[in-house]
């Protein structure tokens, strides 16, 4: 009997999805994703805080953590945003087969993001780069940043940024020859971030890949659970964490909770190397979307 | 050690402080950013500076209430702060610490505290909103006039130098040079 219904909802999941439903199936799974996102982090993210709380002995870098476990819970009971800066909304799609990628997908998105603004609410943050107009409902030209990947199930995943943290990431073109400097680059950017970006920071690495795509692979880094490292991982990560920056700046044992990295072939050529610093409060939620 | 209770407006009694102690401060403060900044140079302080607090703030406003508001870097305010102190300002509240000039503008006037980044609800937990100057900058950028109910703070900077920001960069570039610097 499951079988059987299993079989129809997949032959159900290859007709193309009908107009106003699926656009409302989308941008409410946008919508909740990022209420979630916003409101509740991660379990991984929270053990590695209060990992982090228990391995401190300064008072003041204890107490820091403290108040940031504080404020994660106040955050869920309340059912408010954690930070103020609810971030620019960072949007993964993942596509079946049967669906089109077009511009009502992309708008039913949007939508999800302008819901979420005036439901949750969010702070508007999204301007026009140069005029510096608030758009007041976090969309725009280009925003959200949607990236779409294939998939089997229909689903969308958020990563709301912050600007503290996202102002503070880097990317540099190596050479091939220059491996061995991609340790001291990762801990020369947590070197000039400092306490700006709201350590303890977890670090998105990207290695290979394009000029652009250096930096795609490093944002997707952040989307990885930080409960495991592997040794490459946990090299760069006490590279910053012997920096003794800690949390909020203020000194401590620990700068980053984790450093996860994506590599993608490059050019014989080239080395690019980008990390996108993301900030305590790395929240991230994925949602299935079914019409 | 228990913190230091502070109340604006502030008096002389935040020379007293020194680097690394920590306080709460209760009264009311001033929130404000780039934009609010940029504003009271040309217009004049629309609060009466002598002794308030500004707050590096651009918080989620919902009615009339402060739903998350926790700090904002305070460096990008670093050129944008001494007419601030030269009309009295005592205190700064922000995060991730500021220049060693503005430290030098503290020096014998008042203090720079940080509030613990992110920590948005925490804070709203401790405030009132009283009144808003400036509206029209925006949510994030207009002066929202604050109550503030027993904030926990650290003094990052005080008056007679002591900057535990710049003491942590310090050892940073220290460690930094120790094992990449051949």
């Amino acid at each position: 009997m499951e079988i059987i219904i299993e079989f129809i909802s997949s032959l159900l999941m290859m007709l193309p999805p009908a107009g106003k439903e699926f656009f409302v199936a989308v941008s409410d799974a946008t919508c909740s994703a990022i209420r979630d996102a916003e409101i509740r982090l991660p379990p991984d993210v929270v053990a590695a805080i209060r990992e982090a709380a228990r391995n401190e002995t300064g008072d003041i870098a204890r107490k820091e953590l403290g108040h940031i476990l504080e404020n994660i819970a106040l955050a869920g009971r309340l059912g408010v945003p954690i930070c103020q800066d609810t971030g620019v909304p960072v949007v993964y799609l993942t596509i079946p087969p049967a669906v089109p990628v077009t511009t009502d997908l992309l708008e039913a998105v949007a939508e999800g993001v302008r819901k979420a603004t005036r439901e949750i609410p969010l702070r508007p943050n999204a301007v026009l780069p140069l005029e510096r107009v608030n758009s007041g409902d976090n969309t725009g030209p280009g925003m959200p940043a949607v990236h779409i990947r294939p998939g089997k199930r229909m689903e969308v995943t958020v990563l709301p940024k912050g600007a503290g943290a996202e102002n503070m990431s880097r990317l540099a073109m190596f050479l091939p020859t220059e491996q061995d400097r991609i340790p001291r680059f990762v801990a020369e950017t947590m070197l000039i971030a400092g306490g700006r970006p709201c350590p303890p920071v977890v670090l998105g690495v990207g290695i290979g890949g394009t000029f652009d795509g250096v930096a795609a692979l490093a944002k997707e880094a952040l989307l990885e659970p930080i409960d495991t490292m592997a040794p490459f991982e946990q090299e760069l990560c006490d590279a910053v964490n012997a920096l003794g920056i800690g949390p909020m700046g203020l000194g401590g044992k620990t700068t980053a909770l984790a450093v996860k990295v994506k590599t993608a072939s490059c050019h014989t050529a080239s080395l690019p190397v980008a990390v996108n610093v993301q900030c305590w409060a790395a929240r991230r939620a994925t949602r299935e979307v079914i019409w | 050690m228990s913190p230091v209770h502070l109340k604006t407006p502030l008096s002389r009694e935040v020379l007293d402080l020194r680097a690394g102690d920590q306080v709460t401060l209760s009264g009311t403060v001033y929130t404000a950013r780039d934009e609010a900044h940029l504003r009271m140079m040309e217009d004049g302080i629309p609060f009466d500076p002598e002794g308030a607090a500004v707050y590096h703030c651009g918080p989620v406003i919902s009615g009339s209430r402060i739903i998350a508001a926790g700090p904002t870097t305070s460096a990008r305010l670093n050129r944008l702060t001494g007419f601030l102190l030269d009309a009295g300002v005592r205190a700064l509240i922000g995060k991730g610490g500021m220049s060693s000039q503005v430290a030098d503008q503290l020096s014998g006037r008042g203090v720079y505290l940080a509030l613990t980044g992110g920590c948005a609800v925490l804070a709203a937990s401790r405030m009132t909103l009283r009144g808003v100057y400036y509206e029209d900058l925006g949510m994030a950028e207009a002066i929202w006039i604050v109550e503030l109910d027993r904030l926990p703070l650290v003094v990052g900077i005080d008056s007679h130098g002591g900057d535990l920001f710049g003491a942590v960069a310090r050892e940073a570039n220290l460690q930094f040079d120790r094992r990449y610097t051949i």
